[in-house]
């Protein structure tokens, strides 16, 4: 194995071109093609009919809830609609498939030609979308035998058809060039900006870690002024943070293979989740032999002006929009708004001032020790374990000052590590302020006992020389007392 | 001269999952080959300013509401796999595949 080069070496030599292919499992009562339910976790192989099996006889129809959804998400990504759009069998042999064909689209594609905008570091990067299909979604395939329960090593696999035949948006980008070392950052963001749209229109849930929303990311590299190279594209990547590492892992890992005078497969390969790294697949050579044709079991479509222009008209608040009216609401300047953005904060700060905090608060929370912490574990911040109800809550017990920030932290501490909710860990841990004035009072008598030569200071007019007896008595109350309340107190004292 | 060869057929059979013996090669070149002229026969139809289709009956945009309908029992869902295990189908392990 050749060693890796490191990402800005490999960036200083190549230039990334990236392409993305994302699948969105919408969340239709029912199936693409039939009335079976698509609840998720239900017993296996008890949402399947006919047509999901492909008995002889079975007819397919299709749903116009999902038509409508991806007619919308092709509005909301600037995709031109199609007046004229079929369905299309993709022939391949996999027991993922009852089928043994999936139905899918192919030249005539629903919604094609989009764009969507991205900010990174500051700059716009235009993402281009090539087309918007709909297909179904595939079986979910056990494999047993294996150490890994994953497939390589496995001895059977055991079929559940529930999932096949939900409907499933595929987006495809164009190929992204020009975005050098940024290419983690700008597919990541793209990612983000897509699942925020799609949210948004209220057709899925797009969480990545149901799977609701998948990602294959491309990726080649050539030197400047020479041809694209060839591409892998890597399978698997279920986070944002993990599309961002695949892209990372794969410049590294090409760079190193170029430098070394090798050549790049065309291949498809895995992400691992827990290395950050990606490991070879099937390879494609012969997989992409699918003998498309058109399904004659399936009515053509063609969607009216009229209808498309209702959909438009329905169309929510996007997220572009919604960003810029809270950047308003919340005083934001560019760049904190942007921080806001690429830390995936959005919602999470608009329920914490929903639940009623301050804007600033909530601000301040979740990028600052929120996002440290996510950090350190390597979790989204959308992932731990506090929720905005509770970030309102610790918010509310520092305004009314029963907290100091150094307390506050310590309760993050409690809440994180499942004891209840702030006001629970502040009584459990005894976190509270020492709002008893006597108290505070005799801490300060102590602390200006101990430090003559400093109250003479303060007496004489040097304020500034108050913090070292206000350390004195944090310290004595064991970083208990507010601090503001201290100082006044000593103030008053030495005045 | 056969249009199709024998390795051409051996592929399709292979895409297919199909066994095939070497002596049903050479005859199911011979009978795809006898599809494939008859194929060449049509083309010769001056199809000028006649649209392609791919549909026989003229209807468009056939769709169904999103209400529910009752799923097959399990039993008879699995009934048509060769093998089952866990409520689920059985089939053999699948190498250098995705998951």
């Amino acid at each position: 194995m050749t060693k890796l080069n490191t990402f800005e070496q490999a960036v200083e030599t190549y230039e990334p071109v990236l392409g993305l292919e994302t699948h969105i499992e919408l969340d239709t009562r029912t199936k693409m093609f039939c009335g079976c339910a698509t609840a998720f976790g239900a017993e296996p192989n008890t949402q399947v009919c006919p047509v999901c099996l492909a008995l002889p006889g079975a007819l397919p129809v299709a749903n116009r809830a999902a038509i409508e959804a991806t007619i919308k998400i092709g509005l909301a990504l600037n995709c031109t609609i199609a007046s004229w759009t079929r369905f299309a069998r993709k022939n391949y042999f996999y027991p993922d498939m009852p089928k043994n064909f999936q139905t899918s689209q192919y030249e005539e594609p629903l919604c094609e030609d989009g764009y969507v905008e991205v900010v990174v570091d500051g700059e716009v990067h235009r993402v281009e979308i090539e087309r918007v299909h709909l297909e179904e979604d595939t079986g979910k395939t056990l494999h047993v035998g294996g150490t890994t329960g994953r497939i390589h090593g496995a001895t059977e696999s055991l079929v559940d058809y529930n999932r096949a035949g939900i409907p499933l948006v595929e987006i495809v980008t164009r190929p992204v060039p020009g975005t050098g070392a940024l290419a983690p950052e700008v597919a990541r963001a793209y990612t983000a900006e897509l699942r925020d749209i799609v949210r948004s229109l209220g057709v899925s849930d797009v969480r990545m870690e149901q799977g609701s929303l998948r990602c294959d990311v491309n990726l080649s590299l050539n030197k400047p002024g020479e041809e694209w190279g060839t591409r892998t594209e890597t399978k698997n990547v279920n986070s944002l943070r993990s599309v961002e590492r695949a892209v990372r892992y794969e410049v590294r890992r090409q760079s190193a293979l170029l430098d070394a005078g090798e050549r790049i497969f065309q291949e498809t390969r895995h992400f691992h989740e827990a290395t950050g790294e990606t490991s070879p697949g099937r390879s494609k050579e012969e997989a992409t032999d699918y003998r498309y044709f058109p399904e004659p079991d399936l009515a053509v479509m063609e969607p009216s002006r009229e209808w498309v222009e209702e959909l438009r008209a329905s169309l929510p608040e996007l997220p572009r929009k919604r960003r810029e009216r809270l950047q308003a609401a919340w005083a934001l300047g560019d760049k904190d708004m942007q921080s806001v953005v690429n830390a995936d904060a959005v919602d999470l700060i608009e329920a914490t001032v929903a639940a009623g905090a301050a804007p600033a608060g909530a601000v301040k929370w979740w990028l600052g020790e929120l996002s440290r912490r996510a950090n350190e574990s390597g979790a989204e911040l959308t992932a731990l374990a506090i929720d905005p109800a509770q970030v309102a809550e610790l918010q509310a017990m520092v305004d009314d000052g029963r907290l100091n920030d150094k307390l506050a932290r310590q309760v993050i501490d409690g809440v994180l590590a499942g004891e209840g909710s702030p006001a629970e860990v502040a009584q459990k841990r005894g976190l509270e302020v020492v709002s008893d004035t006597g108290a505070l009072e005799t801490a300060v008598d102590e602390a200006i006992a101990a430090n003559p030569a400093v109250a003479d200071k303060i007496r004489g007019g040097t304020h500034a020389a108050a913090g070292v007896l206000i350390g004195a008595v944090m310290k004595a109350t064991k970083g208990q007392a507010d601090a503001g309340a201290v100082r006044q107190i000593i103030l008053d004292k030495l005045s | 001269m056969s249009t199709i060869s024998r390795e051409e057929v051996a592929h399709l059979a292979r895409l297919a999952r199909l066994e095939v013996t070497d002596d049903e090669l050479d005859a199911f070149a011979g009978q795809l080959d006898v599809i494939l002229q008859s194929m060449k026969t049509l083309a010769e139809v001056d199809t000028d300013g006649v649209q392609p289709t791919s549909h026989a009956v003229p209807l468009v945009n056939v769709f169904r509401e999103d209400q529910p309908q009752p799923s097959l029992p399990r039993d008879a869902v699995l009934a048509g796999g060769p093998d089952t295990a866990e409520d689920r189908f059985r089939v053999p392990r699948i190498l250098d595949e995705e998951a």
